[in-house]
């Protein structure tokens, strides 16, 4: 996971040079942001002179499903103190919120430790990483034959799979990459992301309890799933 | 401090009210409806689904073989294996097909 968020650091570095950033605003955004995808979204803004409030907003909105992350996972640390949660928040990316999750589905909770244990050197990679990309940045020779620019996709696609064994998974997915997409054709980026999720969500909710409950059931039992 | 600098700081205050502030609201409710707790299960599989969706929608013909090996390496493998082999593919396609 560390390895994998590696080239984003790295890419947001370079590619927030390219747009304008000195190295200490770079480093700046990494260290206090620490999300990858809305940093890839405001340096994108950044670069065709639209307004602060909108760039601000659209970060906001890319990170928004952080909203349904921090719900949840605080649902799994209601033994933490305060201050602990209120730090721990801090670092609540995505990976660390996927692993959180693992780890709650493994049957095991989650310790202060162990999550500081993962965050930190994920947080100090992000910030070390941005500040060699921003550095060095321009010598990276071609980043679309490397395929750079593309391994975020492709990180997202290996988390969603990391999730197909949960309840409604599928049907999630149809309704939510249907819902982004025609958003993204209409209403334009950043909001295929909350629309999109939000889709997907209600889906879920509004499915009937029961039957979920027991898809879940069956397929813990290994009822259904798996005809082998 | 420069521009840059205060939109940096904003958006990092607004990305910190997200991560705390879906707890907040929360917590304020002692008991989670079923169909809440439905919900946020599928929290994951939705967003991390809107954030492929551009990126399939408009993808070469070796980015979609990218996201298809990934996918079909995700069933059997982990985190790891689906960035190697992705990114191998992607490359190899891109070399390939221009």
């Amino acid at each position: 996971m560390i390895v994998a968020s590696a080239p984003f650091g790295v890419l947001f570095g370079a590619l927030a040079v390219q747009t304008g950033f000195t190295v200490g605003e770079a480093v700046l955004m990494s260290a206090t942001v620490f999300a990858g995808a809305s940093q890839m979204v405001g340096i994108e803004l950044f670069g065709k002179s639209i307004p602060a409030w909108m760039i601000v907003l659209s970060v906001f909105a890319v990170n928004f499903r952080h909203v349904l992350y921090s719900a949840a996972f605080g649902r799994r640390t209601a033994h933490w103190s305060v201050p602990r949660k209120a730090f721990a928040f801090f670092f609540l990316a995505d990976p660390q919120f996927a692993e959180s999750e693992r780890k709650v589905e493994a049957g095991e909770t989650i310790g202060f430790v162990w999550y500081m244990g993962l965050a930190l050197p994920m947080y100090g990679l992000w910030v070390l990483n941005t500040w060699l990309g921003a550095l060095f940045g321009r010598l990276i020779p071609d980043t679309h034959a490397l395929g750079l620019d593309y391994l975020l996709p492709i990180y997202f696609v290996g988390m969603l799979m990391g999730f197909r064994k949960r309840p409604l998974w599928l049907p999630v997915v149809i309704a939510s990459g249907a819902a982004a997409m025609v958003a993204h054709s209409w209403v334009g980026s950043p909001w295929h992301v909350s629309i999109g999720a939000t889709a997907g969500i209600l889906l879920a909710a509004f499915m009937p309890v029961n039957a979920a409950a027991r898809t879940d059931a069956a397929s813990r039992k290994g009822i259904t799933g798996d005809p082998t | 401090m420069s521009e840059i600098a205060w939109i940096v700081l904003a958006a990092a205050l607004m990305t910190y009210l997200t991560r705390a502030g879906g707890h907040l609201v929360l917590s304020r409710f002692s008991r989670i409806h079923p169909r809440v707790e439905a919900g946020l299960n599928a929290v994951p599989a939705a967003v991390f689904t809107t954030l492929i969706a551009p990126a399939a929608m408009n993808a070469s013909t070796a980015e979609a073989l990218a996201l298809v090996a990934a996918a079909l390496i995700g069933l059997w493998g982990g985190m790891f294996p689906v960035f190697l082999g992705g990114g191998l593919v992607l490359i190899v396609g891109r070399y390939l097909l221009g």
